[in-house]
């Protein structure tokens, strides 16, 4: 199974791989959601949606529904 | 002689750029509308070693070149423009210390189109916190410009800014990287078949959807004849310039800053941990709405007695000292009461400004969309209509403006419309005085019932704009891409002269442009009620001297009867009466019906009318609150405001669509008729039955 943004769980680190030039705003992608950058789940609101993150120290906060088209390697440093 | 130069403020949301321009141009600022347009326009006077004088433009910030709403639009369409008037001479980018890397993406875009520019760096306070430290002479070398460090907050470094922009001329314009190696083939034949177009402004008319209303029509279509790459190709290699951006920011930041992990310290986390949270985030956003409510009402009730009672005297004494004539009355009781009606609400509006633009400026306006998106998704709105809701309660029209980064069209069009449903200041001043005379004085756990009764009609505002959202979003059949993004800023402690400069300016705009409608409408009520047409008006002094012949009444008593037979014959009292059998099952007399269709002009005329109307049809000067107590309805008997009528004005107010303005900015924002004429109609008539149901109940 495919490891997206979605997964993470709050406090949990990981990388983003890939991002879906289609499905995700070339404005997430200029705030620095990038392959290559690193991520946290700050905090999630209630029904885990929407989620509030850390990329590469840009916080910021989307909904699940693109979440699930940012791909991820879950570090957990 | 003193030369002018335009200066362009640019740069990301967030970035203090707001507070940059506030240092550099004080008082001598601005703000307007970009012609055609509602974006707000902001500029400001400069003066700068040397003589130079720079006029300052304060562009919307954006993240990015790649427009993606109506104000990032303005950014490009300026800077894609040299024949503007504004067109910079020079560009000063605003970043943020912590946030260097993003905002550095917009600084190469400039860079691009060969505009001299500066960088600031702002908020150098806050290095010392996050263990940052720069490089400045190796970043100015890479990014081949001229940085300024400096702290708004601490006023450090706005100095050396304004020497470095009065020295433009040496300001590099050449860019700091090649983006163009994402595809050398396609740029290749680009630049071949336009060489006289800089290439990246080429890109970006390729790659722009926006309407680029000022740049010659002609070479756009030249270009759009050049899209030999599908769309989707387009965004891919939009995302690959992106990443060649970054891994040029990169490399750069790799030589010139480091931060060392040690030394920072944060406390984001630890407020976010209770802002943020799932049960206490919402707990402490209901308390922060509260205390605003009761705040405005408590704190600006005694000024604005007072301001009531000093109208009332200047009247007076208008009347002792300036010889009788209708200059005069029109002065006395036309013109003062109706500025009265005006100048009165000031305390309220500026305490409204202020606690809204404390909640933008300290960062926590972020956490209410986050906290809310969920919530206002079920109702088809976004997150971010949560701010164009609270806005509202101060304008509906900056609110609807506010609209602008709902990304969503379906979920911005149901905000546009649902959002003049939230009690907005104008509002205000009509629920204040029918408050304070049909709801009794007294205390209930601390809050007094007049400040709850006005946290009501907050919430039935509220209410009404959440149930028509759902109603809305079950019946619009529109499609569009659902997308949400939210910066969280880091929480600030907000710098007083922001939001100062902010209070003042919001109030003077309201004071100026309502003073406006209100004075012309005083005064066209001032001539429609001292004078009226044929016998009735004419000799009312002896019809009613016979009427009341065999009673036995004062001189001021006869004098009362005489002013007001001839208010009930003037135009005024002609129409009104016309006008009467609508409004008389809601508990209403002409007076109120001439208020509530003046009303339609704009809400806070509603005071400003019953003030012009009762002045003239009494002769004592008295404040407008004690008027309207003593008013007696005329067919019931008892005071005309009670609590059956008065619960019914506050409802009709609270539903019905009496702002022009507002209608005419829904029309510009949706670009069509239909949106605006519907609002009027749905929302008057819901108006008028709730308000008839209440009356008929409670009277």
């Amino acid at each position: 199974m495919e490891v997206t943004l979605a997964h993470l769980k709050r406090g949990e680190h990981g990388i983003i791989t890939d991002v879906s030039s289609i499905h995700v705003p070339l404005k997430l992608l200029e705030m620095g959601c990038l392959p290559g950058n690193s991520v946290e789940l700050v905090q999630v609101a209630p029904f885990a949606d929407p989620m509030y993150l850390n990329i590469n120290g840009t916080h910021l906060a989307i909904r699940k529904e693109t979440a699930i088209h940012i791909k991820i390697e879950i570090t957990n440093e | 002689m003193s030369k002018q130069i335009n200066v362009a403020l640019i740069g990301n949301p967030n970035t203090g750029k707001t507070s940059v321009f506030n240092a550099l141009t004080g008082l001598n600022q601005k703000v307007g509308n970009y012609p055609g347009i509602t974006v707000e326009k902001k500029e400001g006077i400069c003066k700068l070693p040397r003589g130079v004088k720079a006029h300052i433009i304060d562009l919307p910030g954006t993240y990015s070149l790649n427009a993606s709403s109506l104000d990032e639009n303005v950014v490009i369409e300026l800077l894609l423009n040299k024949n503007d008037k504004d067109f910079p001479d020079i560009a000063v980018v605003v970043s943020d210390v912590e946030n260097l890397k993003r905002n550095l993406l917009l600084f190469t875009q400039i860079k691009d189109l060969e505009i001299p520019t500066i960088l600031v760096i702002n908020m150098s306070d806050r290095m010392r916190y996050k263990g940052i430290s720069l490089d400045i002479a190796y970043l100015e070398a890479k990014l081949n410009t001229k940085i300024a460090l400096i702290s708004t907050r601490k006023n450090k470094g706005i100095s050396e800014l304004k020497e470095l922009i009065s020295n433009y001329k040496d300001i590099s314009s050449t860019p700091c990287m090649n983006a163009s190696e994402i595809d050398p083939g396609y740029f290749d034949n680009l630049r071949k078949a336009f060489p006289n177009q800089l290439l990246y402004k080429l890109w970006l008319v390729i790659t722009q959807d926006v309407n680029f209303g000022k740049t010659d029509r002609n070479e756009m279509e030249a270009i759009s004849s050049f899209k030999t790459k599908t769309k989707s190709d387009l965004k891919r290699l939009q995302q690959k310039e992106t990443i060649k951006r970054y891994q040029f920011i990169n490399e750069v930041l790799k030589g010139g800053q480091t931060i060392d992990l040690k030394n920072a310290k944060d406390l984001r986390i630890q407020f976010d941990r209770i802002l943020t949270h799932k049960v206490w985030g919402y707990v402490i956003f209901g308390i922060i709405l509260l205390t605003i409510f009761q705040a405005i009402y408590d704190w600006s009730s005694v000024p604005m007695d007072f301001i009531d009672s000093a109208f009332a005297s200047l009247s007076e004494w208008v009347k002792q000292i300036m010889p009788q004539g209708a200059f005069t009355n029109l002065l006395a009781e036309g013109i003062i009461p109706g500025l009265g009606g005006i100048v009165i609400f000031i305390p309220q509006i500026a305490f409204l400004f202020l606690f809204i633009s404390v909640l933008e400026e300290s960062g926590y306006m972020s956490r209410v969309v986050f906290l809310m998106d969920r919530i206002m998704r079920r109702f088809g709105l976004s997150g971010k209509s949560v701010v164009p809701l609270i806005s509202g309660t101060a304008c509906a029209i900056p609110a609807i403006m506010a609209t602008r980064n709902i990304e969503s069209w379906k979920e911005r069009l149901i905000t546009i419309l649902v959002t003049p449903f939230t009690t907005c200041s104008a509002r205000l001043p009509v629920y204040l005085i029918i408050i304070s005379l049909v709801i009794p004085e007294g205390r209930f756990i601390g809050l007094s019932y007049q400040a709850l009764t006005l946290m009501l009609l907050y919430l039935i505002g509220f209410g009404a704009a959440i149930v028509s959202a759902y109603i809305l979003n079950k019946i619009l059949k529109i499609k569009s891409k659902t997308f949400f993004v939210v910066e969280m800023p880091n929480y600030k402690l907000p710098m007083f002269k922001n939001v100062a400069l902010t209070v003042l300016e919001k109030t003077k705009s309201f004071v100026f442009g309502a003073g406006k409608i209100i004075l012309a409408i005083s005064i066209v009520l001032w001539f429609l009620a001292s004078y009226g047409p044929g016998e009735e008006f004419n000799n009312a002094e002896s019809i009613v001297k016979t009427q009341y012949a065999s009673q036995h009444l004062s001189e001021d008593e006869i004098h009362q009867k005489i002013a007001s037979h001839k208010l009930e014959h003037s135009f005024i009292g002609i129409t009104g009466r016309a006008i009467e059998p609508t409004i008389r099952p809601l508990g209403y007399d002409w007076k109120i019906g001439i208020a509530i269709v003046s009303s339609f002009a704009a809400r806070e005329v509603f005071v400003g009318t019953l003030a012009t109307i009762y002045s003239v049809g009494n002769n004592d000067e008295d404040t407008i609150k004690n008027r309207m107590a003593s008013e007696i309805n005329p067919i019931l008997g008892g005071p005309l405001f009670n609590f059956a009528s008065g619960i019914s004005l506050l409802l009709f107010y609270a539903f019905a669509m009496q702002c022009m303005s507002t209608l005419a900015i829904v029309k510009r924002e949706t670009n069509s008729w239909k949106w605006p004429t519907l609002q009027l109609i749905i929302m008057s008539a819901f108006a008028y039955i709730v308000a008839l149901i209440a009356f008929q109940f409670l009277k």
